[in-house]
This record gives C-alpha cells, structure tokens and sequence, in this order.
C-alpha cells in the first residue's frame, strides 16, 4: 500500500467517500431527509437498541427505518399502501410496506411519492419510467423528483448490477416470482379484489391479524401444524400476507449458518503485526503483556457465537489442592465470572476498579467463591447468558492498556494473590495461562475444538511455571508434602537439578534447582530428567491429571521426579 | 477509539480488532468465497485504519458502518481485480462477475443486518433458525408473551429481507451515528 494519493487500489476502493458529497449515494440528505416526513409510515417499531456503541450506527438506513424512507413508494408500494391503508395500525413498521406484487396490474399506481398516504388515490398504472437505464441506479428510483446528479463513470460496483437484471421498466423486483409455487393460487385468482381493502380482513375479522403476526414464525417454520396450515390457507386469499410471506421466506434464506465465524486465531496476530509494520505504535504494548491479549482474544472468539445453553453448560473445573485431584462445578459463564474476578486482583493492584469492590476477598478462591455466592446466576446459569463475557473481556482490555501506558517501571509491580504474590509481568502471564487452562474446559465442555496457544506466548507460560516451581518446592517441603534437601546449598551456589525438557513448538529445556529456591541450577548437576511434550506439561501443570500418571518419560532419582511433578500439579488451583 | 488509534495505541489496534474482525472477516468471505482473500481483505481493511484513522467521519456514521463499508469495497476491489488477472480460463463472464457481486452485497448486507439488528430481534431469529424453537419456545426462552416472539420473529425477518432492496452505497450512513 502506498497509501493516499497514488494508484493504490484504496484509492478507487476508498477515495471517493471523502470526495462524494454532490454525489447521490452519498448525501445522507440527499432524499431521505426530504422524504422522511411524507412517508406514510410512521415511526418504526423497533426495540430500543443496544447500548454497545458500534450498534448505534446502522448499515445504510437499514434499521431505522431508513430503508423505505429515502425512496418514494414505487408504483407497487403506493398500491399496496391503498390495499392496506384502512386497515394498517398507524405504528405498523415501515417495512410493512415494501413492495407487493399486486394481483391485479390495472387496479391502481401512484407515481407521487407522498401519495402513499392517500388511500383513496387511485391513479392509472404508470411503470416507472427509465430513459436513462445505464445511469439509473435501481428501477425504483425512477420517481424521484431530484435525479442523480452525477453519473458516477467510475464503477458503483454494489449498485451497477442492479441496472442489469433489470432492463424493461418493469418495477416489480425481478428474483420474486409473481406466482410462487408454495401459494399457488395468490396472484392468479384472488377471491376478493385486493382495491376493496376491507375485504380481506372483512371476511375474516379476527384471525387475519393474528395470522399476518404468524407470517414471520411461519417463514422460519417455527409455528404448530395447526397454525401452519391454518397461515397456508389465508395465503391462497390474502394477496398482501402472501406478498410479505413470500418476502420473508427469502430473508430467512439470508440467515447463513455456513462459513461459521471462526477466524484462525494467527490471523490476529498476523494481522497486528502487518499493521504495526506499516505503522509503529507510538504506545507499543508490553512484551510480558501479549500472551494475556492474545489468549484472552482467544477464549473470547470461541464465546462468540455460543447461544444461551452454551452459556449454561456444565464445567468441571479440576486442580491438584497439593495432595490430590478435586473440582468444582460451574457454567460456562461461571468460568468467565471466575476469570473476571480473578483479573480484578490485576485491575485492583493497577488501580482500575475492583469488580469485587474494596473489601474483596484477597486470595482467588475466596474471590471466586465470594462472586458465585453473591452471583449464583453466573455460578449456575440463571443470569443473563453472556452478560459477564462483556465485563470479563472490558477489564481484560483496561488492564492491556493500562500497561500500556505505564511503562516500564509497572513490570515489577507486586500483585497480591492472598498467600503469595507475583510481579505484573507474571502476573500476565498466569492470566494468560488461566485464560487458556479455562477455555480448554470450557472447549471441552461443550465439545469445540480448542488449539494451544502461539509458541512464544506458550513458552513464556511453561517459563513462568518452571520460575515458580522451586518455590512451590519449598513450600510443600515445609507443609511435609515433599522430601527434605539433600544438603544444604548456600544461596546462589549450584545445587542438585532437575532437567525439565518439554517438547513442542512451545517448549525447551529449564533446570529446577531441588534443594533451595535460592540454588543456582546448573546442568552439570542434574539428578534426574522429566521430559515431556507440550500438552502433557499442560495436563500435569492444570491439574488436569495426577502427577504421578502424567505421560512423561523419567530418568534419574525417583524422589527428586515426583517431588517435581507434584509441585508441578501443586502450581494448578481454581 | 478514534483518538486512540491516532495516537497509535497498540492496545487500541487490538481492541478494535477484537471488535471488527469477525465483521470484516465474515463480510469479506461473502464477496470472496475464499479464506485467503478474507484474510487478506482482512489485513488491508485493518492497516488503512489503523494508518488512516482520520478517514473516519464520525458525523457519516458508526465506526461500524464505516469498517464495513471498506470492507464491502475493498472485497469488491480484489474480486475485480482477481476476476481481471486470470483472463483466460476459470473467469466468469462479466454478467456472472457483477452478478455475484450484486449476490454478495445482498449476503453481505444481510450479515450487517442480522450483526446490528437489536438485540431482541436477533435473540428471537437466533432462537427459531439456529436453535430450531418453535416461536412459543422462543418465547419461554425469552421471557415474553407469545404475541411478542411473533412480532420479534416477524420485524426480524422484514428487516433482513431490507438488505433485497438497495445496494449499500445506494444512500450513505445515517449521519446520527456515535464513535465508538
């Protein structure tokens, strides 16, 4: 990309947005502004929207009500207008009113864009005319008053093919076929003349409501048998509920459920990094501070799509409490509420709000009992299904910004999880690991395939948990859950090691020096290997299986192995 | 987010990724029906804004709108251009090339409708396409009185079979939109 003002291909794909403001497609005023009062609809009924800002925004006029607005009624929608009009509730939404095909060609037209409105108006019929056909953006647009000023030579790719299905002035949109197989009998031989508009609903007053507010459930064949037929039948009569069936049987060929929105999470660093390449960040992101991005990005997109009895599924959640396997039973939203309290340590040591509050509880179990009691709706599924995904994935983005700007001076800050603590850079990094302990449950419960994560970031992880483990050593050495030293190591000086050898893209070798956390490792001194692929290392570290049956190959001093794989298992909890 | 990604954020560029990528990802397929020229549509579309973030007008619409309209434009953009690369065999004629566009701005609009519709709606379509519900299910599910499902299922559909009516840049974005 060259960027502006060259032959760059954005230029003819974005230039002319910039540029555009005489031109019809652009000017939001260009008809819509004018029109929007004298269109017969009134307001649409549309539930408020949701309070995500990027939703407030709409595709062009696509939600507001903007689509029938900016265009005068053809001369099928004037028509159909009447065939309504006396019996359309005022608030009935505007799309009510998109073309039908009327049954009958002489029964009336009304080229004037404001007499839709107008029941009684009954013009001749008047195809909208079309003399220019290689500058009319769509057969609709025939009526306007104000013609498209500009002819736009440069391609207007979406609209251009719209001119072509569609040579003859015939207005009526040409891929609805006017007699559709599934309604045989609505165009050719309606009972009733659809201008004495009373009579459709005259002949049947109560149900012909009730049966037009079934057409959308009938589209989506989510009615009774009952209702089915008794809508089918209606159809056979009822030219305009048959027009709107017709409509909506197509848009619900529109809801795809092919091409999954499942992103190959390497596109994102991919893209990031392409991004960042074209253009450094002035306010680069912490190194320590990417896998957490990265796996959090990763669990969130698996919980995209997932539908309300995803979020109610089970989960166990397993660790290894230092003597052996237990667990706890949640949801799905359970394990984001648990994430989210947790990093609420990370957010709270920032000086973001704590999502627990001041006086929450130190230590992430307690944090974590704490919220499922305060919230069992979370815990068990009772809440709204979701909700917590947002707060879970806002804090997750504060605390990577956060980071950001402070620097590095932040990396050695000191967050306090209750019994221990851990500088932010490691702090990040169990985060990290977390997100992807939890998202691999939750993958496993609801049966979706879940990748490991980049090599580098799982790296960082399996370096954090081999930094930890001569501590944890120690710590279970006092609590008489592993042997004593063999001799005593002055700080500093090598002491007995274990060789750690963890295979994969992820892995490399690490030494634990076994007698004292403040032993040097050193590889001439090693008494025993433990060597094992990625995914067993992350089994063992998890809790996900008992040390002493992680798939690993051992040689060397028998205590010094399940002392090592025990601490290992022994650095999992909630 | 405008502001941030002017001030070269690169927290603000993996946010806005984490919020759009999907969008634009899914978007670009429709036009492309390929998952490398997504993937590249989708590193395009996300390098000019983030070396661009002045483009964007936030009095022309919602941060939203306007990513997926440099997406719908940029896809167009490479389908053209694939299309005009490999002349000779394997190229659609050129009523089948402005065909498949003209399918693909129908779909990709679709796709912008159903991802901005409100939420209700959405619950309500999701419920009876994907979760096969039958609308009174749908409606226990929801909480709502059966009259509403239907109306939710009905408005739903009316909306989405809007994206039939107008090529997107046939009007431009309501002007009322916020930044993100």
């Amino acid at each position: 990309m060259t960027g502006r003002g060259g032959p760059d291909p954005y230029d003819d794909a974005y230039g002319e947005s910039s540029g555009g403001t005489g031109d019809g497609r652009d000017g939001p005023g260009r008809g819509s502004d004018a029109d929007l009062p004298s269109h017969p609809a009134g307001p649409p009924r549309i539930p408020p929207p949701r309070s995500a800002a990027e939703d407030s925004g709409h595709w062009p006029g696509a939600l507001d009500g903007g689509i029938p607005a900016p265009r005068p009624p053809t001369a099928h929608e004037a028509r159909a207008d009447e065939a309504w009009a006396d019996e359309t509730p005022a608030d009935e939404t505007p799309a009510e009113r998109a073309p039908k095909p009327g049954p009958e060609p002489d029964t009336a037209s009304n080229p004037e864009p404001t007499a839709g409105s107008e029941p009684e108006a009954t013009p001749t019929p008047k195809p909208t005319p079309k003399p220019h056909p290689g500058h009319e953006r769509e057969p609709a647009l025939g009526p306007e008053p104000e013609p498209t000023p500009r002819p736009a030579p440069e391609a207007n790719p979406e609209s251009e093919p719209e001119s072509e299905p569609h040579p003859e002035p015939e207005p009526r949109p040409a891929p609805e076929p006017p007699v559709p197989a599934k309604l045989p009998a609505a165009a050719p031989a309606p009972p009733a003349p659809p201008l004495a508009a009373p009579t459709p609903s005259a002949a049947h007053p109560l149900s012909h409501d009730l049966l037009r507010s079934l057409l959308g459930a009938w589209a989506l064949t989510a009615c009774s048998q009952e209702e089915t037929s008794a809508v089918e039948a209606h159809l056979n009569h009822c030219p305009s509920c048959a027009e709107e069936a017709l409509r909506l049987r197509d848009a619900v060929g529109l809801l795809h459920t092919e091409h999954s929105l499942d992103l190959d999470p390497m596109l994102r660093s991919r893209v990031l990094a392409g991004c960042l390449g074209r253009r450094p960040a002035r306010i680069p992101m912490p190194g320590w501070a990417s896998a957490y991005d990265a796996e959090a990005a990763r669990l969130d997109a698996l919980l995209r799509d997932m539908g309300e009895a995803e979020w109610r599924a089970p989960v166990r959640l397993k660790w290894f409490d230092g003597r052996r396997l237990t667990g706890r039973d949640t949801t799905v939203a359970g394990v984001i509420g648990h994430l989210m309290v947790v990093d609420g340590i990370v957010a709270a040591s920032l000086g973001l709000p704590d999502p627990m509050g001041a006086a929450a509880p130190g230590s992430p179990q307690a944090r974590t009992e704490a919220y499922w009691h305060h919230e069992p709706g979370a815990a068990y599924g009772a809440g709204p299904p979701g909700a917590v995904r947002e707060l879970w994935r806002e804090q997750g983005h504060a605390l990577v910004r956060t980071v950001s700007f402070a620097g590095r001076g932040v990396a050695e800050l000191d967050v306090p999880y209750g019994e221990f603590a851990l500088p932010i850079r490691d702090a990040f990094l169990d985060r990290a690991l977390e997100c992807w302990v939890h998202a691999g449950d939750i993958a496993e419960a609801i049966d979706y395939p879940y990748e490991p994560p980049a090599s580098a970031h799982l790296k960082a992880m399996i370096d954090l948990c081999a930094r930890l483990l001569p501590g944890t050593l120690a710590e279970r050495r006092r609590a008489g859950l592993a042997s004593p030293p063999r001799r005593l190591v002055e700080a500093g000086t090598p002491g007995r090691t274990l060789h750690l050898q963890v295979e994969g893209t992820g892995g490399g070798d690490w030494y634990i020096p076994l007698d004292s956390p403040a032993a040097m490792a050193a590889p001439e001194e090693a008494v025993a290997t433990i060597a094992l692929d990625q995914e067993a290392f992350y089994l063992l570290a998890s809790g996900h299986v008992p040390p002493q049956e992680a798939a690993a190959g051992l040689s060397g001093d028998t205590e010094a192995i399940r002392d090592v794989l025990f601490a290992t298992a022994s650095l999992s909890r909630l | 987010m405008q502001q941030r990604l002017a001030r070269g954020e690169a927290a603000a560029l993996a946010e806005l990724y984490d919020r759009f990528a999907s969008l634009v990802h899914t978007l670009a397929y429709r036009v492309l029906e390929d998952d490398t020229g997504a993937d590249r549509v989708t590193r395009e579309v996300f390098g000019y804004v983030w070396e661009n973030p002045d483009a964007y007008d936030p009095q022309q619409g919602s941060l939203r709108a306007w990513i997926a309209m440099l997406t719908q434009r940029q896809a167009v953009h490479r389908l053209r251009a694939s299309q005009t690369a490999t002349a000779c065999e394997d190229t659609l004629t050129s009523e089948a090339l402005e065909e498949r566009i003209r399918e693909a701005s129908v779909a990709a609009r679709a796709d912008y409708i159903v991802t901005s519709m409100p939420a209700p709606l959405r619950a309500a379509l999701e419920l009876a396409y994907f979760d096969r519900r039958d609308y009174r299910q749908a409606a226990a599910a929801l909480g709502v009185t059966e009259d509403e499902a239907r109306r939710r299922l009905r408005l739903g559909l009316q909306l989405l079979s809007t994206a039939h009516v107008q090529p997107p840049r046939a009007v431009s974005p309501p002007g009322y939109g916020r930044a993100l």
